[in-house]
């Protein structure tokens, strides 16, 4: 079988390269050192570094330190800062959210104090290496289409922590930050408010993440399939399109009747990845703020069939008085 | 007509695996090939049954359609048609579907003098639903674990499962495939965003090279993969999700019948927390 150009067989290296130029104030911001991965350079580029440092950078990465910084203690202090029960529990150990009483106000440091703030200082962070990624992009003279893509997962990342929790009038409602704890939250959610399933932008959002996993399994194999025509050469191929993209193409347009070129693929991979987040963000909003049921919510509107109520009727406890020796006070 | 202005030349005879030039033709943009007359043949007669099927059953909302698999009764029998019997033969079409589909992508791929990257992926999806239809039930001993075919019903199917396993998210195969479907997004969407900013630069700016991509990623994280290096580790991500993905669903039942968050008390109990 002839090579499939799976990983690199023979590695050239060469000097290295210290990027394109950017002006002279910016320049002093790029690392001087740059190392070669042996190991890095079978599948990709060997080069490693050099990283522009910068102000937004390193204010981003200060803060992100000190959220995560601030997680580790709070789950240290919970296991008695035993650094052994510490990495024993790490999966089940959670920094959680404030209780409902709360509301948004601000609660006492550990009743989820640190929660906010940390939650703050997350966000910070990453609004900061937003910033960074459109500065960059600027700074090369590329498009700005790397921040907006991270601008879809913000939005969802805010939704989550920041805005339907302000809507639902309560911080308890925001993710814990732990492994098993933040999952639990996920199956917590989902359960409350009627299997987020029958949830349609839940259901839009699954399709793009698959959708996106099955496009990027198909533009990677294509491009690997067709390299030996140098079509890994994405932009110079959209520019001025050779036999790699030809026969790219004309793979699809014969195996399913439709193809992409060489600069749409890379627009419909852009929407599907960016939609994930995009459309999970406002399945997530609606959930608890307008829709409190999204199985009944399917019912009602002819989506979900009605199962047949084999259990008879059940009144719920909630709505019913109070059983009589409570309301009295009596004891038997 | 249903022709690209360069395609003409690419049309030649030759590459196929079985028959000869007997199927060796296109019809309109599609080729044909002995395996797209197969194709043809599973796709229709199963999706003719689905149909067929759900007429029976009286539903005619496309969202409440529900082939199911047969009872646990029948174990790894054969069904009677209306109680499992359809779902059997749906599956046994859609795998043939699927394996045409495959196969005739390699006849595509020889006919164009390239790699077979695109039906091996696809044949990772292939092993996935086989997965769950098939090797699953069999180690079960009941085809009644299949997957009912339909939109809300399959999710259903999800659903229950998950939960008769407690709490599906603390299934370590799981977490791995989330965390490669998730992965894959993110490279997409990087990806996809980097080749479009370099050939959409910002107004009266040429387009950009490879140098760029490289820079700008170096700038932002230190490391640039590269054009190549990026299709392989897309390409790696989304096999991986798949494959863990059937990790996942093969291991709860045939190997592991508790709740999965009680699988790691293995780690709790390890005999070096003193």
């Amino acid at each position: 079988m002839e090579y499939q150009n799976l990983f690199t067989q023979t590695q050239v290296t060469g000097p290295a390269s210290r990027g394109v130029p950017i002006n002279a104030y910016d320049m002093r911001e790029r690392t001087r050192s740059i190392g070669f991965s042996h190991l890095m350079g079978r599948i990709g580029n060997a080069q490693i570094g050099p990283v522009y440092l910068g102000r937004l950078g390193v204010a981003s990465l200060i803060f992100g330190m000190t959220a995560f910084f601030i997680i580790g203690m709070n789950m240290l202090a919970q296991v008695g800062w035993n650094p052994l029960q510490f990495v024993r529990k790490l999966f089940w150990l959670s920094l959680d959210a404030p209780a409902p009483k709360y509301g948004l106000t601000f609660p006492p440091l550990n009743e989820g104090g640190w929660w906010l703030i940390v939650g703050l200082f997350t966000t910070i962070s990453i609004l900061l290496w937003w910033l960074r990624t459109f500065r960059r992009a600027q700074a090369l003279g590329m498009g700005t289409h790397v921040p907006w893509a991270f601008a879809s997962a913000i939005w969802l990342f805010l939704v989550l922590g920041l805005i339907r929790p302000v809507l639902m009038g309560s911080w308890s409602e925001g993710v814990p930050f732990g492994i098993f704890s933040h999952l639990d939250w996920v199956s917590a959610l989902s359960i409350r408010y009627g299997n987020l399933f029958y949830n349609p932008f839940h259901m839009l959002s699954i399709v793009f993440l698959y959708g996106s996993v099955l496009l990027f399994a198909m533009h990677g194999a294509t491009i690997l399939a067709v390299s030996r025509f140098g079509g890994e050469r994405e932009i110079e191929q959209i520019v001025d399109r050779g036999t790699a993209s030809e026969r790219a193409a004309l793979f699809w347009r014969w195996t399913m009747g439709f193809n992409a070129t060489m600069e749409s693929i890379h627009r419909w991979a852009w929407w599907f990845a960016v939609l994930t987040p995009l459309t999970g963000g406002i399945g997530i909003l609606l959930t608890g703020t307008v829709v409190d049921n999204w199985y009944l919510w399917g019912v009602k509107h002819n989506m979900a069939p009605s199962y047949p109520a084999i259990y008879g009727t059940v009144s719920d406890p909630a709505l019913k008085a109070p059983v009589a020796p409570v309301a009295t006070g009596e004891k038997k | 007509m249903a022709m690209l202005n360069f395609e003409k030349k690419y049309r030649v005879r030759g590459g196929t695996l079985i028959g000869g030039d007997l199927f060796d033709f296109w019809v309109g943009p599609f080729y044909v090939g002995f395996f797209g007359v197969t194709t043809i043949f599973f796709a229709f007669l199963g999706t003719a049954m689905i149909f067929w099927g759900t007429s029976q059953a009286g539903v005619f909302n496309p969202w409440q359609i529900n082939i199911a698999p047969p009872d646990l009764k029948y174990g790894l029998g054969v069904a009677p048609l209306m109680e499992g019997g359809l779902w059997q033969i749906i599956t046994i079409c859609a795998l043939g579907a699927f394996g045409s589909w495959a196969l005739r992508e390699v006849e595509i791929s020889r006919k164009l003098g390239m790699g077979l990257h695109v039906p091996v992926a696809f044949s990772m999806a292939i092993f996935a639903y086989f997965t769950l239809v098939v090797i699953r039930p069999v180690l079960m001993g009941a085809w009644g674990y299949g997957f009912p075919y339909g939109i809300l019903s399959h999710l259903d199917w999800v659903s229950n499962t998950g939960y008769q396993y407690l709490h599906f998210h603390y299934n370590p195969a799981h977490m791995i495939a989330v965390t490669l479907f998730f992965t894959t997004t993110l490279a997409l969407a990087l990806h996809g965003a980097l080749i479009l900013s370099s050939t959409n630069p910002q107004p009266g700016q040429p387009v950009k090279t490879p140098e760029h991509e490289d820079t700008f990623f170096r700038d932002i994280i230190g490391y640039s993969v590269g054009t190549l290096g990026i299709h392989r580790l897309g390409l790696f991500l989304a096999l991986a999700a798949v494959f863990w993905s059937a990790v996942c669903i093969v291991i709860s039942g045939p190997f592991w019948t508790k709740g999965w968050p009680e699988w790691w008390t293995w780690w709790l109990n390890l005999p070096i927390w003193g």
